[in-house]
């Protein structure tokens, strides 16, 4: 049920690139929907009394919004069947300007017997990749 | 330190929770999805699905349920003014919809130390009514330790 034909795949093909603004809003909306209101991502002085540069993205929100590269390309988040990620480097929000994750997709891997693909996300802030082998199984 | 005896630890199910459809809703705005599947229930049944479908990381705000009840556990002693996140994964049997009531189990599969630090990888499995497997979601936290 999707418009992808498998055998038109090759590993390393580009799937998708998309740029998130990530603002002060943001984590605090994400906040809210997802019940972490860890204080690191909303109150500088928090941030910085526990030794931090400032405040930072919820590791979550950064995973979250980077899967939507592979769902974006297969048209449907319920076809997302294992999704993995490292948490390498925190991603610093500014107060005025939030942060720009840029976050790319290629095909890892072609399962073609179980219709399946590995999307390898590949989540850039401030020049620095800061998720670690994060990897999206799909099923056609 | 985390104790290291609670390796394999148990935790008991928890309370059921119900998926709303606009708890869905507000966690795909949340991480910035536009997919249709969650956020249009017509976009969802036309796809297949009863109602909107969970975002593929929804699945933690279940597992934070369950982790919450570790880090009220004084055995595990998990300092979470200590707590990074380290890695995460989730592996869906199927997807979370709208209208899902799910309870979760979680085991402490592992707990090592390094140095003065510890990793703690927990494994939660979320059930649907009728103990149908729906998601398992593996998560370690690093928990830095004392000066």
């Amino acid at each position: 049920m999707t418009h992808i034909n498998i055998a038109g795949l090759e590993v390393g093909q580009v799937i998708g690139t998309t740029e998130f603004l990530l603002t002060r809003d943001s984590l605090v909306r994400y906040a809210g929907a997802s019940g972490d209101f860890n204080p690191i991502h909303y109150r500088d002085d928090f941030a910085q009394s526990v030794g931090l540069d400032g405040v930072l993205a919820h590791g979550m929100l950064t995973m979250g919004a980077a899967v939507q590269v592979a769902v974006d390309w297969v048209g449907d988040a319920g076809k997302v069947i294992d999704y993995g990620v490292r948490f390498t480097k925190p991603v610093f929000v500014d107060a005025q300007d939030g942060a720009v994750l840029v976050v790319t997709g290629k095909i890892g891997e072609i399962d073609a017997e179980n219709g399946e693909v590995r999307i390898d996300l590949t989540a850039v802030f401030n020049e620095t990749v800061v998720l670690g082998k994060a990897q999206a199984r799909v099923r056609l | 330190m985390v104790n290291v005896n609670v390796q394999g630890k148990k935790y008991p199910a928890t309370n059921p929770y119900l998926v709303g459809r606009e708890k869905i809703r507000e966690f795909a705005h949340a991480v910035k999805s536009t997919n249709p599947i969650n956020l249009d229930v017509f976009a969802a049944q036309a796809a297949g699905y009863t109602d909107v479908v969970a975002p593929p990381t929804f699945a933690v705000v279940i597992q934070e349920r369950s982790l919450a009840t570790v880090l009220n556990d004084t055995e595990a002693d998990i300092d979470f003014s200590r707590v990074v996140h380290g890695d995460q994964r989730f592996i869906h049997a199927r997807p979370i919809v709208a209208g899902d009531e799910l309870v979760s189990v979680l085991e402490v599969a592992s707990v090592k130390s390094l140095g003065a630090h510890s990793m703690v990888t927990f494994e939660t499995k979320i059930f649907a009514e009728g103990d149908e497997l729906v998601c398992t979601a593996i998560s370690t936290l690093v928990v830095r330790g004392g000066e």
